[in-house]
């Protein structure tokens, strides 16, 4: 009886450190297979997604109401296409509703941002959004800033 | 003067024998390693003393090196707004280094001492020589299975170690400082590399697993057959495994991530 206890005893621990090493490579590393949510699907095309990522959040009014399921390179429109879940119980999105690319923080995580219109109709599973706005490049906004900065100081010396 | 160089001298010398008595050592218990298949029943008594005895240091552990990382790390990274990177951050530095060198440590002072102390006792008390008498060979009988256990349990236990300390840091990040659920997760997945990082933690474990393995049964073998003798080979268990991991670490980082 004793023995059988110790032989049990080591076969846990040994089932307990494959199942560890087994979450250490499917949940922690980039091998993970993601575990659907109840809602339905959008999807929105953008000029650049800039930081986003497949699981990142999509919010309303700060609050979070879905996550990014996946994202893809449209050859037709040669943009970015993001698809997300929205969560089943906000299934009152109006048909104008814009989707933004927003920056939590300076240094943060890029998320989904959705500011809703005042269309009458809703959206419904797989609809597109229509109007959206990419994320801002901060190598492009200094860029524009020099450029801005250089032809100001040509407008000032040439008079 | 001459006393000096005499002691440096002598003391270099017997490093040297030791180190050549450790190798020798040990492939005498890689060599006996095949006979253990037969029995064996004796590494599964063995696992359960070195691995599953070790557990509740383990996961204890695991579990608050976790949470201070998500703790400390947390006040940090909110300076820059960054406290999505919470996951990435603990699960980086548990997967590379944390994990498999804290759970060595606390293996060497928890079933490391634990091995030399007995093998050691045995010597003291003869059992070993009585088992000679009767043909039978303590290194296939007493030495191997326990190494063999400390090879095998180190890794797992160095698994478990990092798993319970992610999920510490989750439970600290998540639950109490309010890090975003999916942020978390999603950030580490996005920067942990299953072969750069939890392999080569896997085989840092692997590493660490026979050092110290090697080392406490060398030890308590190779210990003094008397009261005192034992109790300097189990401190020296301890203390040359922290060496030996703390050393063979650099090495194996700068390997692995130098590049």
């Amino acid at each position: 009886m004793k023995s059988k206890t110790v032989e049990i005893m080591v076969g846990m621990f040994v089932a307990a450190g494959i199942a560890a090493l087994f979450m250490l490579a499917m949940k922690v590393s980039n091998l993970a297979s993601f575990t659907e949510q109840k809602g339905y699907d959008l999807t929105a095309l953008f000029e650049n997604i800039g930081g986003l990522k497949v699981r990142s959040p999509v919010t309303m009014a700060g609050v979070r109401v879905g996550r990014v399921s996946a994202i893809e390179y449209d050859m037709a429109s040669f943009q970015a296409r993001v698809h997300f879940t929205v969560d089943a119980r906000y299934n009152k999105l109006p048909k104008d509703t814009t989707a933004s690319i927003y920056t939590a923080g300076l240094l943060g995580e890029q998320y989904l941002g959705l500011e809703p219109g005042a269309d009458e109709k809703f959206l419904k599973a797989g609809d597109e959004i229509k109007l959206t706005q990419s994320a801002v490049v901060i190598e492009q906004l200094i860029g524009q800033m020099l450029f801005s900065k250089a032809t100001e100081k040509k407008a000032d010396q040439t008079p | 003067m001459t006393t000096f160089l005499h002691i440096l001298g002598r003391s270099g010398l017997t490093f040297f024998e030791r180190l050549g008595r450790a190798t020798l050592f040990l492939f005498g218990v890689l060599a006996s390693m095949p006979g253990l298949l037969a029995r064996p029943r004796l590494l599964v008594v063995q696992l359960y003393s070195v691995g599953v005895l070790s557990l509740q240091i383990i996961t204890i552990s695991g579990l608050n090196v976790g949470m201070v990382l998500g703790l400390q790390m947390y006040n940090t990274l909110s300076n820059f707004g960054a406290e999505e990177s919470l996951g990435q951050v603990v699960a980086l530095s548990l997967v590379r280094e944390l994990g498999p060198v804290v759970a060595a440590l606390l293996f060497a002072g928890r079933a490391g001492s634990a091995l030399t102390a007995e093998i050691g006792l045995m010597k003291a008390t003869e059992q070993l020589s009585g088992m000679e008498m009767m043909a039978v060979d303590p290194i296939k009988r007493v030495v191997a299975p326990r190494f063999l256990a400390a090879f095998i349990s180190m890794p797992l236990l160095a698994a478990i170690f990092s798993a319970v300390g992610v999920l510490g840091g989750y439970f600290v990040g998540v639950g109490l400082l309010g890090v975003d659920d999916g942020a978390f997760w999603s950030q580490m997945q996005s920067k942990v590399d299953l072969q750069k990082d939890i392999l080569n933690g896997v085989i840092k474990t692997i590493v660490f697993g026979f050092v110290a393995g090697w080392i406490a049964v060398f030890e308590g073998y190779d210990a003094v057959p008397n009261t005192e003798g034992v109790s300097r080979a189990t401190t020296r268990t301890v203390v040359h495994t922290a060496f030996a991991v703390l050393g063979l670490d650099f090495i194996l980082t700068a390997l692995m991530f130098g590049d």
